[in-house]
């Protein structure tokens, strides 16, 4: 199949505008003829969901969450980046798309990333009308910070809850459709399964997580806003529940996915703290505004920090290594997160590293304490070092903070055209369930911003412009196809009820999280990975006949729930070890150690290279198809990427 | 740490429930309250026996799915949610009691699982603000006094888990609806809406069977995220003003 982005023709910054002329419209009092389903409610899902009910569709959404508010868009700390230039210091829509496809290390589309850097400015105008409290400057006016491979202050925040405070408006905005009558919610409940029909996503199968009744519902067109599969490793910062199922499911029935290799590691995480850990907690990166980073000058500096003979505070100025502002003088502790992540491995590796396991860093904020107060700092992070006292016992005022990277986003996800598209027609994929606007890094406070984006203000068009060329008629839900699905659905529920093995399912999560971790972290190695494609085959093959899942389908049953889940892991990882050997160089999150630069930066091959890879299901046991979409940079000069 | 759990089980919401006593051993100062649970649950899947359903998400303290009623007060002895209580809260030989949140607005799904979405039919009601995506002014067409901003985040970072219910007395849930009422009465963004906001969301709040507020205070004492009792008596105040003057109801 020849992959078909349908970018449309012309100036780059004329595309979206032309693309908008050039769409279909449905005619208003036609809109409420057409049903559409949304899985999951964060800022891609309830976006979309409460536009699209706003414009006259029938919205089914769906979450598997209590409530739309919990989706783990809330967690995101640090904000939400718009190039409206408030600040006066330079910013542009083309400086924001500029940056946005460097820091993506030139893996990401233009298109794309054009449109994403036009809309931006809509969004905060949106969310502040819906009375989204962002943090304002005495005057009355928007504060902006700066972020991570930027050197312009365009990101807007609430405290370190821009992720929450964003999200619970755009869960009003849903709730106020709820209320309208334009959107049924369906909380508590997991998508099974999408439905074809001629080709055409015409529905999907759920699962009640309640009462486990599999049911199916229809629609003219179904949008997948499930987030990233950042779990496949066990140990993220996402939230328990964060999972692949869904867009996995719908890669089987046909839906390409793109880059799964692409992973972000998050520098600044609460490092491990031992082996009952069930999940990482992220330390916003704005943090790294005012904090530093650094490490002992020396091994031994570094082996009486661990013994407990000395503390951080003990050492001194000349002892310490800033190491993120000796090597990138000119963006210091603000490089992209790749690079941050990458040099604290180095640092540890060195045998540098702080805490008793020697994989954490320092992230200090004496200097800035000492510079503006205790106050200002606390205004600035009061929550987050709230956060960081309660899960260490350590107090960040005093003593600096030990941190560590983290699995975080994935920039991976389900191919999509400029329609975001997948290649299943009526299929949508939007927000982190995509891949296609963040290449192989994603830039801080850059997430918010594409899950925003694609639910306001790309859907309500490109959708349009499909359901235009659909035939109003209902989609009937008694058509075999749906059946057939559901039928497969609680077979395969029942088969894992049926292998009343002797292992659990976090048995097998923290062992495929273990081995992703190893090889497919933030260095990988050809041997690494081959090593661990054969490792992760023989794990499904002992959880499929060694799993132990108690109790039955016709009740709450959250160990049926993650077995689902960590089934669909298991075959994810070995698409994204595939992915990750196909791509023979280095680029943004994606690290190959053979493949680097003399000062150990990544070493992109954009001869071989410059393309998306997308994989196409070849079905059971099968290995996938590789295919290409090349990336086409018309305006934007692709360079090493260099943040001295 | 060995530590002795008195659980709440109950199979579904029609049947009755009871206290189980689990003894845990192994329990280090460093896990989380629901690692222990994590531990506790590979145990008794380990034994055949049906693990204690609880709900959580994020276990970084914002989501607000989790909730478990511990030793007689919401989220536990710390004024934060369950997920980032720690277990170096307790001592070895505790005995920890762990209830699921107990008000009849809140019905137990299946031991420590509730049903909350009570809450999301109070904001339904009316804890937005009437607009449509795109067509809106630029966000900085109309300044907001830092203070007044800064009044309206900290009523705004509800995060909804129903501690506030869990712990009055009467199950009132004047705390949750209080947040959001104040927030958008705060901020001119919400000022069209107001009267009719604070009408129709405390309607839906005595349609839910939430209990009244006698003004013991329980709710803020508990909530995690700290917010004010200054937000009932602004709830209050929204309430009588919209039924003296408003013709919306």
């Amino acid at each position: 199949m020849i992959l078909d982005s349908k970018i449309p023709a012309g100036p780059l910054a004329e595309k979206w505008t032309k693309h908008k002329f050039n769409s279909k419209l449905v005619n208003p009092a036609n809109k409420r003829k057409y049903d559409v389903i949304v899985v999951g409610t964060g800022l891609a899902g309830a976006s979309a969901a409460a536009s699209l009910a706003e414009l006259g569709y029938n919205v089914k959404a769906f979450c598997f969450q209590d409530s739309p508010r919990r989706a783990h868009s809330i967690a995101a700390q640090g904000g939400i980046n718009a190039a409206k230039n408030y600040q006066n210091d330079g910013d542009s829509i083309f400086r924001l798309f500029y940056d946005t496809v460097k820091g993506g290390d030139y893996r990401a589309r233009e298109a794309n990333v054009y449109r994403l850097a036009e809309v931006s400015v809509n969004i905060i105008d949106q969310c502040v009308a819906q009375g989204v409290p962002f943090a304002r400057e005495y005057g009355g006016l928007l504060a902006n910070r700066s972020f991570g491979g930027a050197q312009v202050s365009r990101t807007f925040y609430a405290r370190g809850q821009t992720g929450q405070q964003l999200l619970l408006g755009a869960y009003s905005a849903l709730s106020r459709q709820v209320a309208n009558g334009k959107v049924k919610l369906y909380p508590r409940t997991e998508m099974m399964d999408v439905v074809l029909i001629d080709g055409h996503a015409r529905g999907i199968v759920t699962r009640n997580l309640i009462t486990g009744a599999v049911e199916t519902h229809a629609a003219h067109a179904v949008l997948l806003c499930t987030g990233g599969y950042g779990n496949v490793f066990f140990l993220s910062t996402n939230a328990m529940g964060s999972n692949v199922t869904a867009a996995w499911r719908a890669h089987k029935r046909g839906a390409y996915f793109a880059n799964p290799c692409y992973t972000q590691i998050h520098p600044t995480c609460i490092p491990v703290s031992g082996d009952h850990q069930s999940k990482l907690t992220l330390m916003s990166e704005s943090l790294r505004n005012d904090g530093r980073v650094w490490v002992p000058a020396t091994v031994e500096m570094a082996e009486k920090l661990r013994k407990g003979q000395i503390k951080a505070n003990d050492i001194p100025e000349n002892e310490r290594d800033y190491y993120l502002e000796r090597k990138y003088p000119s963006f210091g502790n603000l490089v992209p997160r790749d690079v941050a992540s990458r040099n604290a491995k180095y640092v540890c590796d060195e045998g540098r590293g702080v805490n008793e396991t020697g994989e954490a860093v320092y992230l200090d904020f004496r200097d800035a304490i000492k510079r503006d107060g205790e106050d200002v700092i606390r205004a600035k992070y009061g929550n987050l070092f709230d956060m960081y006292q309660q899960i260490t016992g350590e107090n960040p005022y005093q003593v600096p903070m030990m941190i560590y990277p983290a699995v975080h986003y994935t920039m991976g996800g389900l191919w999509v055209d400029y329609n975001l598209m997948t290649t299943v027609p009526g299929l949508y994929a939007l927000g982190e369930a995509n891949f296609s606007d963040h290449g192989a890094n994603r830039l801080g406070a850059s997430a918010l911003m594409q899950g925003l984006a694609d639910g306001y203000f790309v859907i309500p068009y490109t959708l349009g412009d499909y359901l235009a060329q659909t035939p109003p008629k209902k989609v009937d839900e008694s058509h075999p196809e749906f059946e057939k699905v559901k039928t497969e659905v609680k077979e395969r529920i029942q088969k894992l009820l049926n292998i009343k093995g002797s292992k659990s399912v976090d048995y097998f999560h923290k062992k495929l999280g273990k081995i992703m971790w190893n090889e497919c972290g933030m260095a990988r190695t050809a041997e690494g990975l081959t090593k661990a494609k054969a490792e992760i085959k023989s794990l499904r093959a002992e959880f499929w006949k060694d799993v132990k899942v108690l109790g039955e389908n016709e009740e709450l049953n959250q160990s049926l729930e993650k077995a689902h889940r960590v089934a669909d892991f298991l075959e994810l990882g070995e698409l994204m070890i595939d992915d990750a050997l196909n791509r023979n160089e280095s680029c943004g999150g994606h690290f190959r150690e053979e493949y680097q630069t003399p000062e150990g930066e990544a070493l992109r091959d954009d001869e071989n290279f410059a393309y998306v890879a997308a994989w196409k299901y070849m079905g059971e046991g099968q290995e996938e198809e590789l295919n290409k979409e090349p990336l086409v940079f018309e305006n934007v000069k692709l360079t090493q990427r260099s943040y001295k | 740490m060995k530590l002795t759990l008195k659980i709440w089980r109950q199979k579904n919401s029609a049947e009755k429930g009871g206290f189980v006593s689990y003894p845990i051993d192994g329990i280090s100062k460093d896990m989380s309250f629901l690692e222990m649970m994590d531990v506790l649950n590979e145990e008794l899947t380990e034994k055949g026996e049906d693990p204690v359903h609880f709900d959580h998400d994020c276990r970084e303290g914002i989501c607000g799915m989790c909730s478990l009623y511990i030793n007689g007060k919401p989220h536990g002895p710390q004024q934060t949610t369950t997920c980032q209580l720690h277990m170096r809260s307790f001592s070895d030989g505790d005995t920890i009691t762990i209830e699921p949140w107990r008000a009849k607005s809140f019905p137990v799904l299946k031991d420590l699982v509730v049903d909350r979405s009570a809450f999301d039919r109070i904001i339904q009601a009316g804890g937005y603000v009437s607009v449509n995506t795109g067509g809106v002014p630029d966000a900085n067409e109309i300044p907001i006094p830092k203070k007044i901003a800064d009044e309206a985040f900290d009523a705004a970072t509800c995060i909804g888990c129903g501690a506030c219910v869990a712990a009055c007395k009467n199950a009132s849930a004047m705390l949750f609806t209080s947040a959001k009422i104040s927030q958008l009465a705060m901020l001119p963004q919400g000022q069209v809406e107001r009267k009719e906001r604070a009408e129709k969301m405390i309607a839906q709040m005595d349609a839910e069977g939430f209990g009244a507020c006698t003004n013991t205070g329980a709710c803020a004492a508990e909530c995690p995220k700290g917010i004010s009792l200054t937000n009932i008596a602004r709830m209050n105040r929204e309430f009588f003003s919209a039924v003296v003057s408003s013709d919306n109801l």
